[in-house]
């Protein structure tokens, strides 16, 4: 049988789902993994030390992470598996990665892009104090490191996440002193009928607001978020619904609204994106198997476009199967990849269900006040960008990159990029499409400088030394 | 250290304690704690930001923002949120 170089970066549901598709296929696939141990976030294992319960750590998923989690487990002997392992480029077929502190190259034939996905953010004055975390860091703390982000809690933004974590808080022990939803309540009924692709999903999303109300959270829908307040943490968060300014006090607060695929990769790797509506950002592109516009490179799970854990599962298991396809048999995996795009399709649908019932604040850029903290890493405001466009009359993201430094500082715009590029848009008066998107850039996540010196050449390496 | 730590445990994960040292004080976390566990369950900052001089405690948990760079005595920098802390470890966060 004719075995090619298959490598797959990310292990979880997409890359998971796609190490055992090639395995059944007779290949042995290399699945780098960036965490010290496979599940990817969804379902993050905790450090091995730690004794936990699956249905503590994954609720209602823990029976589809079991499966998921177990199988790659088992397919373990046949993968060679890298964790810990960083890609920090890729160019010619040949990845960059470091490990334990070395830098590695690996080439490959075909290369499955499963990156997942981090918080999309719309910051609010005061979010880079201690206490303020992401969704995504909230539930990190959970389920990988059994802490809270504090006593009392307030859950903000929107998205399906906000409503899991604030139930998952309250059901380990944390005071969730409110849920505020920054979509308006109608929204939700607006959404229905597309949330009705998946019912079980849906009625899960009732269930935790349901137990949350019984719980006494209050949960208020439509509201603005306003500032954090707080000397040398948070201690209050300050909204507005219905016309009406609160102020919370809290120990810490987790916000989000909702996710933004992690696609510097893809970037890097040269494929093609586009502008997604349904996502308001830029993705790359794909035909319904997980081919992107680069021969041999695919993209699958989140990373390629949110549609969420079961659906990353399906277009990881569809993208290796195209990549077997294309490198080793042309027709014979066509009927089951065929079925796995049909099951696709209630997913795409929800997924714009999800958009419109967790709709973003429209007005978040016009309101956003010019002390507001953008760039995380580099502390520039929102008047700042608004300056600059201003002075200058630019209208692309990379130039405002370049003028201001949004988007250059250590987290490479993952943070400040939605939010950077919807200031800009408002400030330039032109579309969310039109101010494009920041390039990626290698490496895609801080090296240390000490690998500059191990890859500097040296003429008194003998000559029958290798790496 | 004069804001109350941020990060509480929940119960029932017992585990091994980890002697450490953070800002020059003897502390104690737990095996499989990473360094921003074990510093943010004693303290309420990681750093400071380099332009404003503001604590920082980290932002997205999941190695995405940088935003949790700490530094050990001897030099060392670690991104303490995808980092196991280890017995002995000499923590710098001021």
């Amino acid at each position: 049988m004719t075995t090619k170089q298959f490598v797959i970066v990310g292990a979880g549901p997409a890359g998971m789902r796609a190490a055992e598709q090639l395995v059944a296929a007779g290949q042995r696939p290399i699945v780098i993994d960036e965490a010290q141990r496979f599940g990817g976030q969804i379902y993050r294992q905790p450090p091995a030390v730690m004794q936990r319960e699956r249905r503590d750590l994954y609720g209602f998923e823990a029976s589809r992470a079991a499966a998921v989690l177990d199988r790659f487990e088992s397919l373990l002997p046949q993968i060679d598996y890298r964790p810990d392992t960083l890609v920090w480029q890729i160019e010619a077929n040949t990845l960059q990665l470091l490990h334990a502190g070395r830098t590695h190259t690996l080439p490959f034939d075909a290369l499955i892009l499963a990156t997942g996905a981090t918080d999309r953010v719309l910051p609010f004055p005061g979010w880079t104090l201690p206490g303020v975390y992401t969704l995504g860091a909230a539930q990190v703390a959970l389920k990988h490191q059994a802490c809270l982000i504090g006593p009392r809690v307030v859950f903000a933004g929107t998205g399906p996440l906000l409503y899991l974590v604030a139930w998952q808080y309250a059901s380990h022990g944390g005071e969730v002193v409110a849920v505020l939803d920054t979509a308006p309540a109608l929204a939700k009924l607006r959404a229905a009928p597309r949330l009705l692709a998946r019912p079980a999903v849906a009625a899960k999303g009732a269930y935790f607001v349901a137990r949350l109300r019984l719980m006494g959270v209050p949960i208020h829908s439509g509201a603005t978020l306003l500032k954090a307040d707080g000397h040398e943490r948070v201690s209050a968060l300050s909204w507005r619904a219905r016309g009406a300014t609160h102020m919370t006090e809290c120990d810490a607060i987790g916000f989000g609204h909702g996710l933004r695929a992690e696609t510097q990769l893809a970037d890097l790797a040269g494929c093609e994106f586009d502008y997604s509506d349904v996502e308001q950002a830029w993705l790359p592109t794909r035909d319904a198997a997980g081919r992107s516009s680069v021969r041999g490179v695919y993209l699958a799970g989140d990373g390629a476009g949110i549609l969420g854990a079961d659906a990353a599962e399906l277009s990881g298991a569809r993208a290796a199967l195209a990549a077997l396809e294309d490198l080793i048999e042309p027709t014979s995996m066509t009927s089951r990849g065929a079925q796995l795009e049909r099951e696709m399709q209630p997913h795409i649908s929800f997924r714009r269900g999800l958009e419109t019932a967790f709709a973003l604040p429209p007005r978040w850029a016009a309101d956003a006040p010019d002390d507001l903290i953008v760039c995380r890493c580099e502390e520039i405001s929102a008047g700042e960008l608004r300056a600059c466009v201003r002075d200058t009359g630019t209208r692309e993201l990379n130039r405002l990159k370049a003028l201001t430094r949004i988007g250059m500082g250590r987290c490479q715009g993952r943070m400040c990029a939605p939010a950077a590029a919807r200031l800009l848009a408002d400030a330039a008066g032109c579309s969310l499409k039109d101010v494009g998107r920041l390039r990626g850039q290698a490496p895609i996540k801080p090296l240390p400088i000490s690998l500059l010196h191990d890859a500097a050449p040296s003429t008194t390496v003998p000559e029958d030394e290798d790496d | 250290m004069s804001a109350p730590a941020i990060l509480h445990r929940v119960d029932g994960v017992p585990r091994e304690a980890i002697a450490f040292e953070l800002d020059g004080h003897a502390c104690t976390a737990l095996e499989g704690d990473t360094v921003l566990t074990a510093i943010l369950t004693q303290s309420a900052r990681l750093r400071e930001a380099e332009f404003s001089g503001a604590a920082r405690a980290g932002f997205c948990l999941m190695g995405a923002c940088q935003d949790c760079w700490v530094q050990l005595v001897d030099g060392e920098r670690l991104r303490a949120c995808t980092t196991f802390v280890e017995p002995g470890m000499r923590v710098r966060t001021g």
